[in-house]
């Protein structure tokens, strides 16, 4: 640590004004903060540090997000050997799913980073430590087929247009990870959607077997709600399955357990509003309800019972580690829980009345992103009013 | 003829005076229309027409138009020509007046035609009027054709309908983007336009407060 400490200090002439490397100072800054903390104090006034800054909150999402990662390779690895048809032990699995998803771990994060970086060095910042739960996200969230230059070409759109043009780190309207996923559905529908984006069935990395082309070419595995959405719920997997997460799906959202072993660092550590992840499960669990209440052919999803509803898709991923992202999202207490349900709703009702979306939660988080500025607002604004009334009533008392 | 304040009236809407980047006008038919090359470029020329003969028509009648009613007037105007020009592509180029469907009757509610004409045409004589229209027409027919180009080269690999993309790239894997065809990336592109022309010219650049 100590020997660290003095390679840092002995480059640190460099990168100061009038150094060498001057313009690179915002680099040397980031990776001295990453290292070690700041020991710089306040100079004025009172102040109160908590020692939960941005950088621990970060690695928090991070850390929270991990038994998914973990899921996900294990996961993904399954299918692979599943669709196969090769017996494979957990250990193979996991390596393979480790392959397979490395590679789209180190794009997702060597785009974003870049962007970050070369950013920062523009604008003569700090660099914001923002994209470490975005480029873990990424990952997560986009079909493991997708090709890697399409995860690269989606990430640097969503960092350049959903973040560092209103501000970077902390000004974004809409979630990052999520303009990701939407950039690559709208931009390339047939590599996301359908039935040959979530089972990878050739070698990752010369990892694994493959099948051969024409058995590729005819190789369908579409995700239960895949089938849901054409009115076919006999594929649907029991209720265990689904818990546990052995089924087709974008990788990190398939595993209901690891999702909830999230949310339980998250909500303990406060890193995440409870409100907003109990209310987005309370929207989704109302619009289910009403759903299978008037349940119809012609709405695959409407013949699914609530839990089923609730642990199948990305819903749950998107209530536990996208609808709380506390940038985008609503901050007043009311708002959360409006902001929540809403989401819930949203999601619930686009996954089971358009066809053209077997999943909605991704769209209902996008949209209600929008709308959380105004949610906020209008609690702002009735609660001046109360207070208002409540004044002028006072006043009056004290005239009589 | 060309004074120096006719040059300027003429060239300032080519770029720092630009009727979409720098006024923000005519976004909507710049979203509709720009998917490919050649309907941008027929649209840019419809609105280059109309617009400098109405200032020219507005100009000449500037004087006996009453305030009260000159927005109608100006729709008269603009109306009639807009028709002129729709049965002219109808008859000369069916296929692109087709795939221009309404937008060439929505010029009579472009932004760029009464917002020129109520702040140029109504107060100027009819030859710096001509030569205003085609100054605005030619600065949105550029950023329109900016932006098919773009939107036509990422969205379908081609330009004027001709493939340019060469086959070995898709066979490579890569592939067109879907989202260049619909609406919303015909914004971005436009707002990376607004971008990169406000970055090189800083005097265009809003204070920071």
């Amino acid at each position: 640590m100590k020997a660290l400490r003095k390679f840092m200090d002995k480059l640190k002439p460099h990168f100061q004004e009038g150094g060498r490397l001057a313009k690179l100072q915002s680099v040397y800054d980031g990776m001295e903060t990453f290292l070690f903390t700041p020991n710089t104090t306040s100079r004025s006034g009172v102040h109160v540090h908590d020692s939960n800054d941005l950088k621990r909150t970060m690695i928090t999402v991070v850390v929270a997000l991990m038994p998914c990662l973990l899921m996900a390779m294990l996961n993904t690895g399954h299918q692979h050997f599943l669709a196969l048809g090769v017996a494979a032990g957990w250990g193979e699995k996991f390596l393979f799913g480790l392959l397979a998803m490395l590679p789209v771990i180190v794009v997702s994060y060597g785009v974003g980073l870049g962007i970050e970086f070369i950013a920062a060095q523009i604008h003569h910042k700090e660099i914001q430590e923002g994209f470490l739960v975005t480029g873990i996200l990424i990952p997560l969230i986009v079909p493991i087929n997708t090709p890697l230059w399409m995860t690269a070409v989606a990430t640097a759109f969503a960092v350049i247009f959903a973040k560092e043009v209103f501000g970077g780190t902390g000004m974004n309207i809409f979630n990052v990870a999520l303009v990701t996923r939407a950039f690559l559905f709208f931009a390339y529908p047939s590599e996301m959607s359908g039935d040959k984006a979530f089972i990878k069935v050739d070698s990752a990395l010369g990892y694994g077997g493959s099948l051969p082309q024409n058995a590729i070419d005819a190789f369908s595995g579409p995700t239960p709600l895949g089938h849901v959405v054409t009115g076919d719920i006999t594929h649907v997997p029991s209720l265990w399955d689904s818990f546990v997460g052995f089924i087709p799906g974008s990788p990190g959202e398939t595993s209901m357990i690891a999702i909830l072993i999230g949310a339980v660092i998250l909500l303990f550590t406060g890193v995440a509003s409870w409100r907003v992840m109990l209310s987005v499960f309370a929207g989704g669990a109302a619009m289910a309800a009403l759903a299978h209440g008037c349940m119809s052919e012609t709405y695959g999803a409407s013949m699914l019972d609530v839990p089923t509803q609730l642990c199948l898709g990305g819903f749950a991923f998107a209530a536990v580690f996208m609808a709380t992202d506390p940038v985008t999202g609503a901050r007043t207490k009311t708002g959360q829980y409006i902001y929540g349900f809403l989401i819930g709703v949203i999601a619930i009702l686009i996954r089971t009345y358009n066809s053209g979306y077997p999943e909605g939660a991704m769209l209902a988080v996008l949209l209600m992103n929008a709308f959380a500025p105004l949610i906020d607002h209008c609690v702002v604004q009735v609660n001046v009013k109360r207070r208002l009334r409540r004044a002028r009533a006072a006043k009056n008392e004290v005239k009589v | 003829m060309l004074s120096k304040r006719n040059k300027e009236v003429l060239f300032n809407p080519l770029s720092n005076d630009n009727p979409v980047l720098v006024q923000i006008l005519g976004i909507c038919s710049a979203l509709a229309v720009t998917v490919k090359l050649e309907p941008a470029i027929v649209m840019g020329l419809s609105v280059i027409v109309v617009l400098s003969f109405s200032n020219v028509i507005i100009s000449l009648m500037r004087k006996t138009i009453p305030t009260s009613i000159r927005i109608i007037v100006q729709l008269v105007v603009v109306a009639a020509l807009v028709i002129m020009v729709q049965q002219f592509l109808q008859a000369f180029s069916y296929d692109v007046s087709k795939q221009l469907s309404v937008f060439v009757g929505l010029i009579i509610t472009n932004c760029i035609l009464m917002g020129r004409l109520e702040a140029f045409a109504l107060n100027n004589k009819p030859w710096p009027s001509f030569l205003d229209g085609v100054g605005n027409g030619l600065g949105y027919m550029i950023v329109l054709v900016i932006i098919a180009f773009f939107r036509e080269l990422l969205g379908s690999g081609t330009l004027f309908g001709l493939t340019v993309i060469p086959n070995w790239c898709y066979e490579h894997g890569y592939m067109n983007n879907g989202l260049m065809i619909l609406p919303p990336m015909a914004l971005i592109t436009a707002a990376c336009i607004i971008w990169v022309h406000r970055s090189r010219n800083k005097d265009l650049q809003e204070k920071s407060n």
